[in-house]
């Protein structure tokens, strides 16, 4: 009754091609807008609950938007156009350390040109967007073997990119200004004269990185790119004789993908975590993506939503039950716990719904169109 | 100028420590060969394994068990442990997700993982258990035809031996007995499997048992190695560029990447290491992986990739 679209009649070509047709997806869209642009700031701003302290902003509200933006950048590649990567984690490392290189000046010696080249500081906002368009081009060097390889091999190969940036950000000291510890901290948060410090300016940046980009990628997947990337998906072969490229398709899934995930990577160094080791960005990391992706569904940006909020607060609602029931437990116990209770969770979404989150939204839309009606 | 001998001894370390690699790769190539399910939980299963198999031990000679009873009855207490595993796996998450694809199984074996690796450090505990079951002391060899001789630890020869044998056992297990046949009809087709009167859930159940018994024999050896810790569950991303090299579907393919990952490293971290810094064998495997695949994109020694519109 509430959710059905008889009677929306789409009478020009405009409307034939709005990014969501159904008048009840764009009001539920514009209130979740509403809600976190200007109903979070005012509650946190008022201090009402649960914004009383900013533990809500700081630790479960700004990473889970970070990684639904590096959610987005993976299911791009996997989701939507097949091909499986281990290597995330490292392309958020190279956003991240490229942003820090770019935001605090870049000078290299040239020893067979006989000069230097050195780049003063840039602003941030560029730093951030270098630092994905880095990443970008590693993401397309990686992603050449995919011309060739398939599946779980290719799955196998992209953990070399992973393994070898692991390595490269540790050794290669260039790469965090030869600080002794090998740890970084990120330059200060300067948006062209706006300093961003407190949480909620901290949330709010990250919220309208997340909005932009989750509207491009939207574009993008069911424009003529993400049609392309769809064919390779679903069967290369017949893509390539329908005379789709699959060296333009795969090579352009590879490097907006990187982007993507590389600017999260910048955002999750600069603004979640301050200062960072190359440790944040490990292989752990990647398989934390990769599980957002399949658990909120492959081929869905609002997948890569649901699935980002599942994998991160589960395991921190997960640490809370324990204290809240007043069990006493050790906390060793209680990691054990939260393995146990996350493999079998995954395990369990997995046989009822192999699609993931996003396909149970969409029978429950099926279902809310003929309710309370059902024949 | 390198000296010869020096280079047989990283050589046959290398070869040697490829050996006990292999050890763990057999166990992802048992079950992708008779299931076409990618197992990341062996690494996890080796880590259950040597748990139960160290603490066990530790319990019986605690309680004045003679030595070699109390390895026996630990080796038999841990292989029932797996066959647990083995059974739970397949009854409650590779059971309902039959005909799913490679991807989503995949995705299962890592939930399995975390299963797994919660509940046996739940049981078993979580600090570093030192095993001893193989001799670990180095001994000098060939002294006559080198000067000085040639280092060689006695466990990497332990595991070189144990290797071999398990891999000619796997090899007559697969190519002459029933069940070894029904396995390779079942990786080929799920369903054209179970329609010819396999059944699936018995052939699975049996190709888990065996990963799960390979992981004991890896963690035996393993756990003499590095002692039984957490951080032997890596073992599996070790395992992967030795998959990768030696193709998924073949056991002696698992024993040649294995000796190829681990002269490889060995010989690029001895030679090249010192040129760009240290640690290279944290990436060497990886990237040597990857030019094999640009060259055959099913492993050297895997199966043709067929695929048809």
């Amino acid at each position: 009754m509430l959710y059905r679209e008889v009677g929306q009649f789409k009478t020009t070509y405009a409307a034939d091609m709005a990014m969501f047709p159904i008048r009840q997806d764009r009001v539920a869209l514009w209130l979740v807008l509403l809600v976190a642009f200007v109903g979070i700031p005012m509650l946190s701003a008022n201090q009402i609950w649960p914004f009383g302290s900013d533990y809500l902003l700081r630790a479960i509200l700004m990473p889970f938007l970070i990684l639904a933006l590096a959610a987005i950048g993976v299911n791009i590649l996997v989701g939507y156009c097949g091909q499986i990567s281990l290597g995330s984690g490292a392309f958020m490392a190279i956003g991240a350390y490229s942003a820090y290189k770019f935001g605090t000046g870049v000078s290299f010696p040239l020893p067979f040109a006989g000069f230097d080249v050195s780049i003063p500081p840039l602003p941030m906002l560029f730093s951030i967007l270098l630092g994905g368009l880095m990443a970008a081009f590693v993401g397309i060097l990686f992603g050449i073997p995919s011309l060739r390889i398939k599946g779980l091999y290719l799955a196998v190969a992209t953990l070399a990119a992973q393994f070898f940036f692991d390595w490269v950000f540790i050794r290669v000291k260039w790469f965090t200004n030869y600080t002794p510890s090998g740890s970084v901290n990120a330059p200060e948060l300067n948006f062209f004269g706006f300093l961003v410090n407190s949480s909620i300016e901290k949330y709010l940046l990250c919220l309208i990185f997340v909005t932009v980009f989750a509207f491009i990628a939207k574009n993008l997947v069911r424009g003529n790119l993400g049609r392309q990337w769809r064919a390779i998906r679903d069967m290369d072969i017949a893509a390539e004789l329908m005379g789709i490229r699959p060296l333009y398709a795969k090579l352009t899934a590879f490097a907006v993908s990187s982007f993507i995930v590389g600017v999260a990577g910048a955002l999750w160094a600069f603004i979640y975590l301050g200062s960072w080791e190359p440790l944040a960005f490990s292989i752990d990391r990647s398989f934390q993506l990769l599980f957002m992706v399949i658990i909120g569904g492959l081929g869905s940006i609002l997948g890569s939503f649901l699935g980002a909020a599942f994998i991160l607060i589960l395991p921190i609602m997960l640490d809370q039950v324990p204290h809240a029931l007043g069990v006493p437990i050790s906390v060793e116990t209680v990691s054990h716990l939260v393995f146990i209770v996350t493999g079998s969770l995954i395990c369990y979404l997995l046989i009822v719904e192999p699609h993931g989150f996003a396909q149970l939204w969409s029978t429950a839309k099926e279902k809310l169109r003929l309710w309370p009606y059902p024949y | 100028m390198i000296a010869f001998g020096q280079f047989t001894e990283v050589l046959l370390g290398g070869l040697l420590a490829g050996f006990l690699y292999s050890l763990v790769a057999l166990g992802f190539v048992l079950i992708f060969k008779a299931s076409g399910v990618f197992n990341f939980a062996q690494g996890a299963m080796v880590l259950l394994a040597g748990l139960a198999l160290v603490r066990s031990l530790d319990f019986l000679v605690a309680k004045g068990f003679p030595y070699w009873i109390a390895v026996v009855i630990a080796l038999l207490f841990a292989a029932a442990i797996m066959a647990l595993t083995a059974w739970v796996i397949e009854r409650f998450v590779l059971g309902p997700l039959v005909n799913q694809d490679g991807l989503t199984l995949f995705m299962a074996t890592i939930g399995a993982t975390f299963i797994i690796e919660g509940a046996a450090q739940m049981a078993f505990g979580s600090d570093v258990y030192p095993l001893r079951l193989f001799p670990t002391d180095a001994i000098f060899m060939f002294e006559n035809t080198f000067p000085g001789g040639i280092l060689v630890n006695k466990l990497d020869l332990w595991g070189a031996a144990i290797a071999a044998v398990l891999v000619a056992g796997l090899a007559v297990f697969f190519q002459y007995t029933k069940t070894g046949r029904a396995l390779r009809a079942v990786a080929d087709d799920h369903a054209a499997a179970q329609s010819v009167g396999i059944p699936i859930s018995w052939i699975w159940f049996v190709v888990w048992l065996v990963a799960g018994l390979v992981a004991l024999v890896a963690a035996t050896v393993w756990g003499t190695k590095l002692s039984v810790q957490f951080s032997i569950t890596f073992l599996a991303l070790k395992a992967l560029p030795v998959l990768i090299i030696g193709g998924f579907t073949s056991v002696p393919g698992a024993v040649i990447g294995g000796l190829l990952i681990g002269a490889g490293e060995k010989i690029a971290e001895a030679y090249l290491g010192p040129y760009i810094g240290g640690g290279i064998e944290y990436w060497f495997a990886y990237v040597l992986a990857l030019l094999v695949l640009l060259v055959r994109p099913q492993g050297m020694f895997g199966e043709r990739i067929i695929e048809r519109v």
